[in-house]
C-alpha cells in the first residue's frame, strides 16, 4: 500500500512535532547535558560516579515501587472484574467513585494519611478509647507503601476494568460450556486476555511510585528517603542540578530496565500498551 | 414416546424481570435429530437453547437428558456444547489451541489432542491453519474454527446459536450445506436456532415455530409450509395470502364472494375460518375464466418471478406469475383444491397475511432488526 500524506496531513502533524521537541526532545537533551558536566559546564564522569553513594536510596525506591505495584495489582485484579459484571448503570457509578480521589489534590490526600496514622491520630484515639494499646503506624515503611498504594491505585482499577469490561462474556460462556470450572477459566481464559490490562495498570503505578516525593516524607518521618526525594534536594535545596540531573537519567533508565524485564515475561507481542 | 429421545424439555417457564420469557415450552429431540428453533427475535429461542447448554436455570419445569433429570448440572458437566453467535473463540490462542482448549481441560495426552485437532480441522476444511492467529480469520474461517473447538470434544448434541447470522449470502448457503453434511457425517444431534425461514426449511429434520415465549408448530419443513397451524406460522414461513372463510360443508369453503373446493374437512358447518393461499399457488387467466378477479396495484420483477399486489374487493394478494401482467390490469384467479389450506381461528387471526401495507423496504428494515 501507498503511503499518501497529503501537504494538510503535514502541516497539521506539526504543532505536535515542534510540541514533542520542544518540550520533550530538548529537556531530555538538557539533563542529560547537565549530568555530564560540572558546575562550570565542563564535561565529567562524576556526577554518575556520585550515584553509586546513594544505591541504596534507589534500590529502597524500586522495592517499595514494587511492592505498591503488587499490593495494587492484588487488589485492583479481583476488584476491577467484579466491578465489569456488575450492572452498566453501577458500573459507571462505582468508577467515578474509583476516581474521585483523583480528582483531589495530591498534598491533600497524603496530608489526611497523616492525621488518620499519627501517634495521635484517629487510629489511635480509637484503639485508646476502646483501651487498646497505640500502635505506631506513622513513620513506617508500611505508611510510605500505604501512601503510594492509595495514590496510584486507580491507575491500576482503570486499565484493567476497561480490558475486563470490553471483554465478550461468551468467551467465558464458551471456556465453561468446552469443560472449564470458574478456576480454569479465570487462569486460561480470564487472565490472559487482560494481560494488556495488567503491563499498562503495572507501567502506571510503578513508574510514578518509584519516582514519587513528598510520600516519604510526609508519611515516612524521614526515615524512608526516596530517590524523588533526594533529586527534589539537588534542585531546591542543595542547588547541585548536575547530580540532579544524573540522578534523574539514571532512574530513568532503571525504570525501562525493569519494564523491559516484565515485558520479558508477559506474552511476545501483548504488551503493546508499554512505553 | 420413542426411547431414542436425547433431550426432553417438560413444561419450561423462564421470566426475567417479572417479564415471561418462555411459556410453558413442552419439547422432545430425538438422537442423532436436526431440529431447528425458529421465530422472530424475542420468541424465546435463544433462552430456549441457554436451558439445554445450562447457561440458564428455568423457573419451573424439567430438563431431561436421556430420561435423567439435569437442572442444575452446570454448563462444563452437559454432554452439550455450543456454537456462539459471534463466535466467541480466544483471541489470545492460534486456532490450534483453540480447538485444542476442550481436550486440554480433559488432560488428555499430547498425541492423541494433536491427532482429534487435526481431524476436526480437516472437519471443516481448516488443514494448514494450525498457527494462524484467530484474528487474521475471515467470518466464515472463525465460524469454522468455533466449529472444531466444540466438535473436539465429543458432544451428545451441539447447540448452534445463529451461527451464520454474520456471513454474507453466499458465504451463508455454503455454511448451510456444509453443516448439514457435517452433521450426518458424524450422526450427533443438531439444534439450530435461527429467524430465517429459508435456513429453517433447507436444513431441519424438524423445525420448531416459536412466537412470544410458545411452540406454534413442531413439524417437518414441509409440514410446516403446507399445513401451518395458525396465522402467525402461515405468514412467518413464506408468503401467505391469509382470507377469512366460512367453512360451508366438508371439501367446501367460501371466501372472497366464492365457494371454493378444497381438500379440508372435519369443521362444523359454516364456522369461521382462516384461509391460506400461497402466492406461487394462484394461476393467472382472463378475467372471463377466473373463478375471482382484481386489479393488479403493484408489479415487482424478481428473477425467477413476478411479483404482484393484486386488489380482489379491497383484500390485497400477493400471486407470483411467471407471465408478466402491468399495473392496472385485471386479471381472474383460478386456485385448484389443492392449493387452499384450511385453519382454525387462534389469537393471530386477522394480524396478518394481507399485503395492502406491503413494500420490500419495510420487510428489510424488519428483518434487519432481527438480526440485532
Amino acid at each position: 500500500m501507498k503511503e499518501n500524506t497529503s501537504l494538510a496531513a503535514k502541516i497539521s502533524g506539526a504543532p505536535y512535532i515542534a510540541w514533542m521537541i520542544i518540550f520533550i526532545i530538548f529537556p531530555l537533551a538538557v539533563v542529560a547535558y547537565f549530568a555530564f558536566t560540572d558546575s562550570s559546564g565542563s564535561f565529567t564522569l562524576n556526577n554518575i560516579a556520585t550515584l553509586s553513594r546513594y544505591s541504596d536510596i534507589f534500590l529502597r525506591s524500586i522495592w517499595f515501587g514494587a511492592i505498591a505495584t503488587i499490593i495494587c495489582l492484588v487488589i485492583s485484579y479481583p476488584l476491577a472484574y467484579i466491578i465489569s459484571q456488575t450492572a452498566q448503570d453501577n458500573q459507571r457509578i462505582i468508577i467515578m467513585l474509583v476516581m474521585l480521589p483523583m480528582w483531589m489534590n495530591f498534598l491533600l490526600r497524603t496530608y489526611s494519611w497523616m492525621l488518620i496514622l499519627e501517634d495521635t491520630g484517629i487510629i489511635n484515639n480509637w484503639l485508646i478509647k476502646l483501651g487498646l494499646e497505640p500502635v505506631q503506624m506513622i513513620n513506617t515503611s508500611g505508611a510510605v507503601i500505604l501512601g503510594m498504594v492509595y495514590n496510584y491505585l486507580p491507575y491500576m482499577i482503570l486499565p484493567l476494568y476497561s480490558i475486563m469490561s470490553r471483554m465478550d462474556n461468551s468467551i467465558i460462556e464458551a471456556a465453561r460450556d468446552l469443560g472449564g470450572n470458574s478456576a480454569k477459566i479465570v487462569q486460561k481464559v480470564v487472565f490472559p486476555i487482560s494481560m494488556p490490562g495488567v503491563v499498562s495498570g503495572i507501567t502506571m503505578v510503578f513508574v510514578p511510585s518509584v519516582s514519587t516525593f513528598y510520600i516519604s516524607q510526609k508519611l515516612g518521618g524521614g526515615k524512608f528517603t526516596l530517590i524523588g526525594d533526594v533529586i527534589e534536594m539537588q534542585f531546591q535545596t542543595s542547588y547541585n542540578y548536575n547530580l540532579g540531573a544524573a540522578m534523574s537519567l539514571a532512574l530513568m533508565v532503571l525504570i525501562l530496565a525493569c519494564l523491559f524485564v516484565m515485558n520479558k515475561f508477559t506474552d511476545e507481542d501483548d504488551g503493546g500498551i508499554l512505553v | 414416546m420413542e426411547n431414542n429421545v436425547i433431550i426432553d424439555l417438560k413444561n419450561i417457564a423462564v421470566t426475567f424481570d417479572e417479564e415471561p420469557i418462555l411459556k410453558g415450552i413442552n419439547l422432545y429431540i430425538r438422537d442423532g435429530e436436526f431440529v431447528t428453533l425458529l421465530g422472530p427475535s424475542g420468541c424465546g429461542k435463544t433462552t430456549t437453547l441457554r436451558i439445554i447448554a445450562g447457561f440458564l436455570e428455568p423457573n419451573s419445569g424439567d430438563v431431561m437428558f436421556e430420561n435423567k433429570r439435569i437442572n442444575g448440572v452446570p454448563p462444563h458437566k452437559r454432554q452439550v456444547n455450543t456454537i456462539f453467535q459471534r463466535y466467541a473463540l480466544f483471541p489470545h490462542l492460534n486456532v490450534y489451541e483453540n480447538v485444542a482448549f476442550g481436550l486440554r481441560l480433559k488432560k488428555l495426552p499430547e498425541k492423541e489432542i494433536r491427532q482429534t485437532v487435526e481431524e476436526m480441522l480437516s472437519l471443516v476444511n481448516l488443514k494448514g491453519f494450525s498457527k494462524r492467529k484467530v484474528e487474521s480469520l475471515s467470518g466464515g474461517q472463525q465460524q469454522r474454527v468455533a466449529i472444531a473447538r466444540a466438535l473436539a470434544v465429543k458432544p451428545r448434541v451441539l447447540l448452534l446459536d445463529e451461527p451464520l447470522g454474520a456471513l454474507d449470502l453466499k458465504l451463508r448457503k455454503d455454511m448451510q450445506i456444509e453443516l448439514k453434511n457435517i452433521q450426518q457425517r458424524l450422526g450427533i444431534t443438531f439444534i439450530y436456532v435461527t429467524h430465517d425461514q429459508e435456513e429453517a426449511l433447507s436444513m431441519s429434520d424438524t423445525v420448531v415455530v416459536m412466537d412470544c415465549g410458545r411452540i406454534q408448530q413442531i413439524g417437518t419443513p414441509i409440514d410446516i409450509y403446507n399445513e401451518p397451524k395458525n396465522a402467525f406460522v402461515a405468514d412467518f414461513i413464506g408468503e401467505s395470502n391469509i382470507l377469512d372463510g366460512i367453512m360451508k360443508s366438508d371439501y367446501s369453503v367460501e371466501f372472497s364472494g366464492h365457494t371454493f373446493e378444497c381438500l379440508d374437512k372435519g369443521f362444523d358447518k359454516n364456522e369461521s375460518v382462516d384461509v391460506v393461499v400461497r402466492p406461487e399457488d394462484v394461476d393467472v387467466v382472463a378475467v372471463e375464466k377466473g373463478a375471482i378477479c382484481g386489479t393488479v396495484t403493484s408489479v415487482t420483477f424478481k428473477g425467477v418471478h413476478f411479483e404482484m399486489i393484486v386488489d380482489i374487493d379491497g383484500f390485497k394478494w400477493m400471486i407470483q406469475s411467471t407471465d408478466q401482467q402491468f399495473e392496472g390490469d385485471e386479471i381472474g384467479l383460478v386456485i385448484e383444491p389443492d392449493a387452499i389450506h384450511i385453519m382454525k381461528k387462534s389469537d393471530y387471526s386477522g394480524q396478518f397475511g394481507d399485503y395492502s401495507s406491503f413494500s420490500d423496504e419495510i420487510e428489510q428494515l424488519s428483518s434487519a432488526s432481527e438480526e440485532v
